[in-house]
């Protein structure tokens, strides 16, 4: 039990009730908070997007509702309860009906397991990693539903991308995971956060992030986040020039919300769990001392890595599909998978602290670290060459397009302008 | 443990309820005025034609094979880390041959054709 439930069955078995019954309405009370959180959130999502894309494109974005806009994405909630929900003709009553619903039942139910402060985590699981990686998969399945039961061809098509582009970039997402559960050597997420303290001179500085160790495992993962996300430049899902909407075109009204909401949700949370594996968590200076702390560290984290993906939300340019499929299978899952041998190897070179009678690994030494971090500048310098060769290529394919015919072929890829 | 998957399955149950309010709430709230144009097929504006749950293209089955095997190799992967620290020499040198295996598979596949997209 964490502290939050077993301190709220406490204070109910005070009051007099039984112990069973005071477990019981404690875990409701907890598992309700949790899940508004989800769409409270998703509101200030919405509107920070909003307004920091704006900034990007010299507008002022929305300002009428509210101070500064402040209730724009609420009234935009308001009217679309207001809409009429159509269901087509054709479609599939119950698939078309469960799949808005799956889809937010899927990122809501991750936050049970975001550790957001020292020992403030809605349930410490055993298979906390598992069971993100478990929840993702529902969305895609939600999206696969939402696009086949609209009898729609865009919406199956846009649903067949869905299938190809999650699937292929859900692989390298969990194999990145996995590095630092390697490490680690558990898969509990409060433990994950917990393990990123650094300790100089008896004072915890938390700044042992798993970021600074393995920028490769890191890299990986942010990008794969990004396409699991359905975030640009990933976003073929929703090529609104291709596919019209993407799976969700035949939805309307408050279903539609439905998806809108989860997108956001998970693009955010998918930021939040790289803070919780690779940017420390909640670790940060004075956090043992004051837990709270933690809260506004983990917030700070998961909402700088969220600006992070508006950013290039904002400046990227869309990819190919087939662009898209390559980069994942053939440079992503061979790296990530050479990675995890070469950290296989590098954990168990000399230079541990091992116990002395069962041989297990106490503390690992000065020596594993540096092979780790070794094994992960490397994959970190393949990747972002194969991304520095993937923007020049484009830079001149774009140049090209807007020269004169007489000039195609003289051009030569430059770095200066 | 079994407050843990409880919290979970009291938390499954708010997170299924919550959309499900909404969408109902929608439901009661927004009119309904369904006419045969309305819950037509949209596909920009054209009549649709053929049936939409036709034979697809294989590449996108060939891609959910390669993942099913490579979701598989996870699961077994998972458990691993949580015992790295205790396995001895032997089984660091079958997992190490274990992930090499599935890198020559991916080798295969890819030589195989298999990872194209055109």
């Amino acid at each position: 039990m964490e502290i939050w439930s077993s301190g709220l069955t406490h204070l109910l078995t005070g009051l007099g009730l039984p112990e069973t019954a005071a477990v019981i309405i404690a875990l409701a009370i907890g598992a309700f908070v949790l899940a508004n959180v989800g769409p409270v959130l998703a509101l200030v999502l919405i509107l920070l997007l909003r307004k920091v894309i704006s900034r990007m494109q010299d507008r002022i974005g929305p300002n009428r509702v509210g101070p500064f806009g402040l209730l724009q994405t609420v009234a935009d909630a308001l009217k679309l309860l207001s809409k009429e929900d159509i269901r087509p003709a054709n479609a599939d009553a119950v698939a078309y009906f469960l799949a808005p619903i799956l889809s937010v039942f899927g990122v809501i139910l991750s936050l049970g397991v975001m550790a957001v402060a020292p020992g403030w985590i809605g349930v410490d699981l055993n298979v906390g990693v598992l069971f993100l990686t478990a929840l993702g998969s529902i969305g895609i399945m939600s999206a696969l539903m939402a696009g086949w039961s609209s009898n729609n061809k865009y919406a199956l098509l846009a649903g067949f991308r869905v299938v190809a582009q999650l699937l292929s970039y859900e692989i390298p997402m969990v194999l990145a995971m996995f590095v630092p559960v390697l490490l680690v050597g558990s898969m509990r997420l409060g433990a994950l956060s917990a393990a990123q303290s650094l300790t100089i001179f008896g004072f915890n500085t938390g700044l042992g992030w798993f970021g600074f160790l393995m920028p490769g495992a890191f890299l990986i993962y942010f990008i794969s986040a990004l396409a699991e996300g359905e975030q640009t430049p990933f976003d073929l899902l929703e090529a609104e020039s291709e596919l019209i909407a993407g799976f969700h075109i035949e939805y309307s009204g408050m279903k539609f919300a439905m998806f809108f909401l989860a997108q956001f949700l998970n693009s955010f949370f998918l930021g939040a769990i790289a803070v919780m594996l690779f940017l420390g968590g909640y670790q940060g200076p004075f956090v043992d001392q004051i837990p709270l702390l933690g809260f506004v560290y983990f917030v700070i984290k998961a909402f700088g890595v969220y600006l992070l993906t508006i950013w290039i939300k904002g400046t990227f340019p869309r990819i190919r599909v087939d662009q898209m499929m390559a980069f994942a299978w053939k440079v992503l899952v061979p790296l990530v998978l050479a990675l995890i041998l070469w950290q296989m190897i590098a954990l168990k070179l000399p230079g541990a602290t091992l116990d002395p009678v069962t041989g297990d690994v106490l503390q690992y030494g000065f020596l594993n670290y540096i092979a780790v971090f070794a094994g992960n500048l490397v994959v970190l310098g393949v990747v972002s060459n194969v991304l520095m060769n993937h923007f020049k290529r484009e830079k001149m394919r774009t140049k090209r397009a807007f020269e004169p015919k007489s000039l195609i072929g003289v051009m030569q890829p430059s770095s200066g302008d | 443990m079994l407050t843990q998957y409880g919290f979970i399955l009291i938390l499954s149950i708010f997170a299924f309820a919550l959309p499900t309010a909404a969408v109902m709430m929608g439901w009661f709230l927004g009119p309904r005025r369904p006419d045969a144009v309305k819950t037509a097929t949209y596909e920009s504006g054209v009549e649709t034609i053929g049936d939409t749950w036709v034979q697809f293209r294989a590449q996108y089955y060939l891609i959910g094979l390669i993942f099913l095997i490579f979701d598989v190799e996870v699961i077994f992967l998972f458990p691993i880390a949580l015992a790295y620290k205790h396995l001895s020499l032997f089984s660091v040198v079958s997992t190490i041959t274990f992930v090499v295996i599935l890198l020559l598979g991916l080798l295969l596949e890819w030589r195989k054709g298999a990872l194209e997209w055109s």
